[in-house]
């Protein structure tokens, strides 16, 4: 069975990734995950600057969900670098590294740093982190600014560049087509949906910012649509992301178009799930007959012949 | 630390709206300090979502022992376990409570369902031949759990039962009659009693931990959900699960209640 796939000059030995700031630095799970199990590591945001990241309440579990405003907090590229990257040299992984600042410059000064080190072998941008003020989100429903970023960032590096977008915008693919036009090799779908949770009694946002992203199964219709819509429309790898619990719901996203897909919220339960999805995908793929489970990409049957249509009883 | 599945091996109400759960595990019942915790995840459905974290309650040989009062959609699933049921376990976490040092008297201060680590503390104090003395306080007699806690000095909120007043208010009439100057203090509870617990620690110069809670999802630091600000220190915020939940109380500023 081929379970890997290349992007730009890199290949990664399964589709199944951990999503950034839900697996840490690596380090913290060691004894509960295979790692070599997984396509990729997308580690924690990182910044120039430490950043000590927004007040508690920062979570909040809503139905099939959780609400989060972590705010970006990391160790800042430096001690990643010194503290966090010589371990993570040593897993038999791909390590993705993601990054998130608040200007374009700091975008381009920490990329350009981890671009010299050794054991790094792509990029993903956070251009669409909901929790902070500065950047963020608002460089990530800024269609020009995103476009930017990736121009600039791709003139730093040959490594894979991929660009984290959010489904806070009325076009997500406008944003896909935009990224791809300046560069980037591929594009994750999704970051968190902007979302609220309130205790009735105590009358208080349950989150200190209020608002915050929602993460989790909940999301997972809303993250097929937005892979879908992108995947329709313009022709760029797509990370899917969005409440994949099981093997099943990362078919699905691979269906409507993801060439691999991303395990989030999910690592907070289990943070083997991105091991067990791995395994789940390639005895699916072997159940269908398939040899290479990139037949599943994008091979949704959108014939309009519902007779199939299981029960949902 | 271990992820797995456990059975149940029984649930009692052992004070209003308060279960014991107790479930087999070796390694746990093998390992776990005082202080530390477990994240369960309730069942495999999909909502309630999250992993909830607990304090051990106690050990006895293979069998381990958590406490908790019935608040939400995760604790009614708790106290709805029957023999033969499973709950999945991820544990032991976070740092246990220090109960080596040169002190010779333990001060155990629990407010409500902050007695929840105080058995397997009370325990593991003496057999490091320490002198525990443990006061409890509920907001009515029918919420006191006592088992399993030597001869506790009471307080109640209504006075329908011993002191009547707040647990603090308690410790520091005690320790009017006997003062104490090799005592360490240890407390988990409220927020507002913590504050008050530290004040008055600090106020008689005794070392003191306390053991907090905070949101979290993970319990093992990878969702930075449950940070606690620290006092005098570089980074901002420590986090409850993997730099506590257990804290020197000379080191942390606890939130508002």
């Amino acid at each position: 069975m081929k379970t890997g796939f290349t992007l730009r000059n890199v290949h990664f030995k399964n589709r199944v990734f951990v999503a950034s700031g839900t697996f840490g630095y690596g380090d913290e799970v060691q004894n509960l995950v295979e790692v070599g199990q997984l396509g990729g590591i997308m580690t924690k945001s990182l910044s120039w600057k430490p950043r000590d990241g927004n007040p508690p309440p920062r979570i909040a579990e809503t139905p099939s969900g959780m609400l989060n405003s972590i705010g970006l907090a990391n160790i800042g590229v430096h001690a990643f670098i010194e503290k966090k990257l010589p371990y993570l040299r040593t897993l038999d992984t791909c390590i993705i590294v993601n990054i998130a600042a608040s200007s374009v410059q700091e975008y381009c000064d920490v990329l350009g740093l981890l671009n010299e080190q050794e054991g790094i072998h792509g990029f993903e941008i956070n251009v669409s982190c909901p929790n902070v003020k500065e950047g963020g989100l608002s460089f990530g429903i800024d269609c020009d600014r995103t476009a930017e970023i990736t121009s600039r960032l791709r003139a730093l590096t040959e490594k894979p560049l991929i660009i984290k977008l959010t489904p806070n915008v009325t076009h997500i693919s406008r944003f896909a087509a935009a990224v791809k036009d300046a560069g980037a090799d591929a594009v994750s779908v999704m970051n968190t949906v902007i979302g609220m949770a309130v205790d009735a009694r105590t009358r208080k946002p349950r989150i200190s910012t209020t608002t915050g992203g929602l993460s989790g199964p909940a999301i997972k219709p809303i993250a097929l649509a937005k892979v879908y819509e992108v995947a329709q429309s313009v022709d760029i790898p797509i990370f899917g992301i969005g409440g994949i619990m099981t093997a099943e719901d990362a078919v699905e996203f691979l269906l409507v178009g993801a060439s691999a897909v991303q395990i989030g919220t999910a690592n907070f339960i289990d943070p083997s799930t991105g091991v067990t999805v791995a395994q789940g995908i390639e005895s699916f793929a072997r159940q269908q007959g398939l040899n290479d489970i990139g037949e599943l990409v994008g091979a949704l049957d959108a014939r309009r012949d519902f007779s199939v249509l299981q029960s949902w009883l | 630390m271990t992820l797995c599945n456990a059975d149940v091996t029984g649930v009692r109400e052992v004070a209003q709206g308060v279960y014991v759960l107790s479930f087999r595990n070796p390694e746990v019942a093998r390992t776990v300090l005082p202080g530390q915790f477990l994240n369960l995840r309730v069942h495999e459905g999909l909502d309630p979502f999250l992993r909830r974290p607990f304090s051990v309650y106690r050990v006895e040989k293979d069998v381990v022992e958590i406490i908790f009062q019935v608040i939400g959609k995760g604790t009614a699933i708790l106290a709805g376990k029957k023999r033969g049921d499973v709950v999945n376990i991820l544990g032991p976490l976070g740092v246990p409570f220090g109960i080596g040092g040169e002190f010779t008297k333990a001060i155990l201060i629990a407010g409500g369902l902050g007695i929840a680590p105080m058995p397997i503390l009370g325990e593991h104090l003496r057999k490091a031949g320490k002198r525990v003395e443990i006061f409890v306080g509920a907001r009515t007699v029918g919420q006191l759990a006592l088992h399993h806690l030597k001869s506790p000095h009471v307080a109640t909120d209504d006075g329908s039962r011993g002191f009547h007043g707040t647990v603090v208010a308690l410790v520091e009439s005690y320790f009017k009659e006997h003062p104490q100057t090799d005592a360490k203090v240890f407390a988990c509870g409220p927020t507002r009693m913590l504050e008050a617990v530290s004040r008055f620690a600090q106020a008689s110069f005794l070392p003191c931990e306390l053991s907090l809670e905070g949101e979290m999802a993970c319990g093992i630091g990878i969702c930075q959900g449950c940070p606690v600000e620290r006092i005098n220190a570089e980074r901002r915020y420590a986090l409850v699960c993997t730099e506590g939940p257990t804290f020197d109380c000379t080191t942390i500023r606890l939130r508002e209640a």
